[in-house]
């Protein structure tokens, strides 16, 4: 990584618009992700914040508009989408392990044809993190014999062993019984103050104010509102913000 | 209301045997078993085994059975890499290659199968300059099952394709993984196990049209079993019989039965794993 890029910011984001069909469903979104820093993105469903989030790593194709990673300007054709992709981490609500591999594949199948990594460092890498969310022991166990807890922690696992810049997290715990929340959460904060980059879209404002560096208020396809988690959700400054907030809280 | 409901239930079921017993009375007292036996099940070809006598058993199964199980392979191994490609071409963003592939399937799938088996057969030998494939014109013949067989399999795979959640090709994509080898290392293998039941119905279908090649013409040992059989009935020991043809039946039953057992049992499974 040259200096340059490591002085900008992990993500920037410059008037994003993107709509599926007539249905627009981000109008213009700028903001800025640090190195290091923690942003939780809330808002009502149907806002736009998955749609944000998967633009990050263009699962979506944005319309217009500028983000880059690292730098880098994602939506230019000439970049290594692959390569891109490789170090930002995503976290989907669906968890969305492979089925038919078992956990310790789930964990290397990338590292060894992505990364190219050697299968004795793969394993080396995948166990380190199995024992990282809790799960050592558990490498031969396909993902339907666990809880949605152990396999959102199997998830997170899997986006760590490609050693990621940065992690994206997609309401990790909105699929989860309400008893499992708090493993995957405690995995969430550990990498978090470990330093890494992470960009959470969550409904637990918990979470939010306890380790979030920064809160996105999303509403509409716009950020309505942002700022210092504490502040934000003691003392929200716009309407929009104090009436969902009023609602969830 | 004179009789019991439980009371009506037993007599109509009563009704139901009796006429059963009837028919088969009937059938039976009518038919003239002797020349059924003569005709239908001549001991010379069903043999028996008691004496150790295998009757025409060995032929049909060692030439007719073989073949036949060798064609259905041939034709399910070459269809499915061809099926593969096909369902490919279909989910493809290239509009020309979906469809290619769409008129492919719809052209094949619009043909009668034995049509297709002669145009091969006749045709392959014609167009390419005397060049045939290996087998000669049973081979060509065979060509004909496969690219009938592909037709059908690559709308299957395609079904089995898109079965697979979305989130699995998220998934692997944002680990970096390209197009490719999302497809390669995610998506076919999940689609594989969804087709495991149809496709093991295509291989009895295929088992069941090989007899189609019998238009063909074959050299002895290229016979595979229906054709094989109806030359048994021109000259065999049971010359002059359906007997061959009888054996020949209880032998395509031996192998599709057991296969569509199995594919109900699997789709049984797969419906509880759901
Ligand atoms: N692939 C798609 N095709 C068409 N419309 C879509 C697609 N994905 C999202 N949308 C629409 O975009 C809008 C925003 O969706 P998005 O998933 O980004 O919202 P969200 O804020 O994440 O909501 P939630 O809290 O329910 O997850 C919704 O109206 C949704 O119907
Ligand atoms: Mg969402």
């Amino acid at each position: 990584m040259t200096t340059s890029a490591q002085a900008a910011p992990a993500i920037q984001i410059r008037d994003l618009h993107k709509s599926f069909g007539s249905n627009k469903v981000l109008k213009g979104i700028d903001f800025h992700v640090d190195n290091g820093e923690v942003v939780c993105v809330i808002g009502p469903s149907g806002s736009g914040k998955s749609t944000l989030l998967r633009c990050v790593n263009r699962l979506e194709e944005p319309d217009s508009g500028q983000i880059l990673v690292e730098g880098v300007d994602i939506i230019d054709p000439e970049t290594d989408l692959d390569a891109v992709r490789s170090r930002i981490g995503m976290v989907f609500q669906q968890f969305n392990l492979f089925p038919h591999m078992n956990v310790l594949r789930n964990l290397t199948v990338a590292q060894q044809k992505v990364k190219g990594r050697s299968k004795k460092e793969a394993v080396e890498v995948a166990r380190a993190n199995l024992e990282k969310v809790g799960l050592s022991g558990r490498e031969n166990v396909y993902p339907a014999h666990l809880s949605g807890g152990q396999q959102q922690r199997v998830a997170i696992a899997r986006a760590l062993s490609m050693d990621p810049d940065m992690m994206l997290f997609d309401e990790p715990t909105s699929a989860l019984d309400p008893e499992l929340v708090g493993d995957v959460l405690e995995v969430m904060k550990t990498l978090a103050g470990e330093g890494m980059t992470m960009m959470v879209v969550t409904h637990e404002m918990g979470f939010a104010r306890e380790v979030g560096d920064k809160l996105v208020f999303m509403d509409g396809g716009v950020i309505v509102e942002e700022g210092d988690p504490r502040e934000v959700l003691a003392n929200p400054q716009q309407e929009r913000t104090q009436a969902f907030l009023s609602k969830v809280l | 209301m004179a009789l019991k409901r439980s009371t009506r239930r037993t007599l109509s079921r009563a009704v139901l045997y009796a006429v059963l017993l009837g028919v088969l009375l009937l059938v039976g007292l009518s038919a003239d078993w002797a020349t059924i036996r003569a005709n239908f099940f001549a001991p010379a070809g069903i043999g028996n085994p008691f004496t150790g006598d295998w009757g025409t058993w060995p032929d049909l199964i060692t030439v007719g059975v073989k073949n036949s199980l060798i064609y259905t392979a041939v034709a399910f191994g070459a269809g499915l890499v061809l099926g593969v490609v096909l369902a490919l071409m279909r989910l493809s963003p290239v509009a020309a290659y979906r469809w290619i592939a769409t008129a492919y399937i719809e052209f094949f799938r619009g043909l009668p199968v034995l049509l297709v088996v002669l145009v091969m057969a006749f045709g392959i030998p014609i167009a390419f300059n005397g060049w045939t494939p290996p087998g000669g014109t049973v081979g060509a013949g065979v060509v004909g099952l496969i690219l009938v067989a592909a037709a059908y399999m690559a709308e299957t795979i395609r079904a089995g394709i898109q079965a697979v959640p979305k989130g699995q090709t998220e998934a692997a994509r944002s680990l970096g993984m390209s197009a490719g080898r999302t497809t390669v290392t995610v998506v076919l293998p999940q689609a594989f196990r969804i087709v495991i039941p149809p496709l093991t119905n295509e291989f009895v279908l295929l088992i069941k049209d090989t007899a189609l090649l019998f238009v063909i013409g074959f050299a002895a040992s290229q016979r595979e079993l229906t054709t094989i059989a109806r030359d048994f009935m021109a000259s065999s020991a049971t010359a002059g019989t359906a007997t061959s043809l009888i054996q020949a039946s209880i032998l395509y039953l031996l192998i599709t039965l057991p296969l569509t057992r199995l594919v109900s049992w699997l789709e049984h499974k797969q419906q509880k794993a759901r």
